[in-house]
């Protein structure tokens, strides 16, 4: 048995999940007796990976490679999978690795389980548990094939350091030359994304409309967070759709998730609930939000969100 | 242009989800199945090129016979024609093996399939059916254009989107943003009757094996009580979340 992780980078930086899967990949290792091999796509500074028990990591460097695609990204995947012989593939799930894996999957001839929330329970077959029916239930799937491709669900598993005698080796891919091309890119580069985001701070039609964001705003940025939104309030256009979250929107695992002026539909509370500690502040007491949540405010948005801001600002400056 | 919307055969979403047997299977009693979502809003683009564009539209699922009354939904909504590859559907790689032979056979131009069914959230489909059939594919496809044999799309990305140029033929995974939730057409009378006269052909599966098997599922542990701060004390709320949650 032999385990590779694709780690993936931004702008050559690690993300914080390449080093979660590192620490992942490390634990079926030991499971197995096996060693873990990365391999990182234009990143600056392979050696990190040495801090995550990686054993050994395939270095692409390559500007036909400089922005993502997934049919030659899969393509890259796949060539150091095969010079590795690796029969289990861990990736993360973040929107692109999700996009290349069904891609590396076909080539790979792999069984795919998606959004795994925790290790392996049996290894042969291999078993794991993932979500399923947008995070209401657990699914254990069994793989049965050879060669399998994991991805591991967001905030599901902590990062270990362990320090490790790791080799680094330039790898050199064949770029699929392919129809699909980037033109361009519109991403505010200044604020935190509810996929990177520790902290998420969601708002619904409690806050009465557009012209009131601006206390949201402030507390997240307050909090370091992100802001997201329910699913009426990306309806009624007072938020782009890429804040909604929910069931049909986007899926949240943060580690807090506050909710202001969200009554708790089963479809928002099913899209946040792998979040880890969820702060809910509603004006009404029976919401079903106050079910879901660890922590709850009984009043006013436009009373409690402002004094939450002055006391986290003063409890900031201390911390 | 030919297309073709793959449909998954949903519970609603606002089911509650429990299991039978042990919990090796989802309990079907009492829930309402639909379109799934992100299939639907890839179904609505694809009215939108039959009627500006002259496209043909097919849908297509992969399931047994209790899934017809999900095909006969999107032949009211406006399809031409349903297929339904007659089988259990059971892993996210043997059905994408069902739906990528019968593509590639009737050569369509564009795939439509939601980036996600709600109840299994494998997200392999889409991919799936472009890597088998060596189509190009966009993935969390939230605009498209299509001109002839040219692609204009864009894809959501974590905080932001991109805009992509590819060409037919090409696989999409669609999701909201691709129409809004106002353009979604609920059935008229008109399209109910006429949904009963259009074809619903039932083909048989081709061999395919099952990848992954789904051996049990388990519920989320429920939930310990809310702790209730009052507002004139948010101290206490920042000191829980900072020593007992340790999340500040």
């Amino acid at each position: 048995m032999a385990i590779l992780v694709y780690t993936e980078s931004e702008q050559g930086k690690f993300k914080k999940i390449a080093f979660e899967l590192a620490s992942y990949a490390r634990a079926i290792a030991d499971k197995n007796n096996t060693t873990v091999t990365a391999v990182c796509i234009n990143a600056e500074n392979p050696m990190e990976l040495q801090n995550y028990g990686v054993d050994k990591v395939l270095n692409v460097s390559n500007q036909d490679l400089k922005s993502f695609n997934a049919m030659s990204y899969s393509q890259s995947v796949f060539e150091a999978a095969e010079n590795e012989k690796s029969n289990i593939i861990v990736i993360s799930s973040s929107a692109d690795s999700k996009y290349l894996a069904p891609l590396l999957a076909v080539k790979h001839n792999a069984g795919y389980i998606s959004n795994a929330s925790e290790l392996p329970t049996s290894y042969s077959p291999l078993s794991v548990k993932r979500t399923a029916f947008t995070n209401k239930a657990f699914e254990i799937t069994q793989v049965n094939t050879e060669n399998i491709l994991i991805s591991l669900a967001k905030n599901s598993y902590s990062i270990t350091e362990m320090k490790t005698d790791t080799s680094v080796e330039d790898f050199s891919v064949n770029v699929l030359q392919n129809h699909t091309k980037v033109k361009s890119i519109d991403k505010a580069t200044d604020k935190v994304t509810i996929a990177d985001a520790d902290t998420v701070v969601s708002a619904g039609r409690g806050l009465k409309g557009p012209e009131n964001w601006g206390m949201i705003e402030e507390l997240a940025e307050v909090l370091g967070a992100a802001t997201a939104c329910s699913k009426p309030v990306s309806d009624l256009g007072w938020r782009p759709h890429g804040e909604h979250v929910g069931q049909t929107g986007k899926p949240v695992a943060s580690n807090l998730y506050i909710a202001i002026g969200i009554s708790g539909a089963i479809q928002h509370l099913a899209g946040i609930n792998s979040s880890k500690v969820k702060v809910v502040i509603n004006t009404d007491p029976d919401a079903p939000f106050f079910k879901a949540a660890d922590y709850g405010v009984v009043g006013d948005a436009f009373d409690v969100v402002p004094k939450l801001i002055n006391k986290l600002k003063t409890f900031k400056a201390q911390n | 242009m030919k297309i073709i919307v793959c449909i998954s055969h949903v519970p609603d979403t606002t089911s509650k989800i429990n299991f039978t047997d042990g919990n090796t299977k989802f309990d079907r009693n009492g829930v309402q199945f639909v379109i799934n979502p992100n299939d639907e809003f890839g179904l609505t683009r694809a009215m939108w090129f039959k009627e500006k564009q002259g496209a043909t539209v097919d849908v297509i699922n992969v399931g047994l016979s209790d899934t017809e009354s999900t095909l006969r939904k999107a032949l009211a909504i406006g399809a031409d024609k349903a297929i339904r590859i007659d089988m259990n559907p059971q892993d996210g790689f043997s059905v994408a093996k069902q739906l990528a032979n019968y593509i590639k056979k009737e050569n369509y131009d564009l795939v439509i399939a939601g980036r996600e069914s709600i109840d299994y959230n494998g997200g392999m489909v889409p991919g799936m059916i472009a890597g088998l059939n060596n189509a190009n594919f966009i993935n969390n496809c939230i605009s498209l254009e299509i001109d002839g044999a040219n692609v204009t799309a864009s894809r959501e990305i974590d905080g932001g989107k991109e805009t992509i140029e590819s060409c037919t033929p090409l696989v999409i995974g669609a999701q909201k943003g691709l129409v809004e939730e106002s353009d979604l057409r609920i059935p008229n009378m008109r399209g109910i009757m006429m949904a009963r006269k259009k074809q619903l052909e039932v083909i048989p599966a081709i061999d395919t094996s099952n990848q992954t098997n789904s051996i049990e599922f388990e519920k989320p542990k429920p939930k310990g009580e809310v702790t209730l701060v009052s507002s004139d004390n948010l101290d206490e709320l920042i000191n829980l979340l900072h020593n007992e949650a340790k999340v500040i």
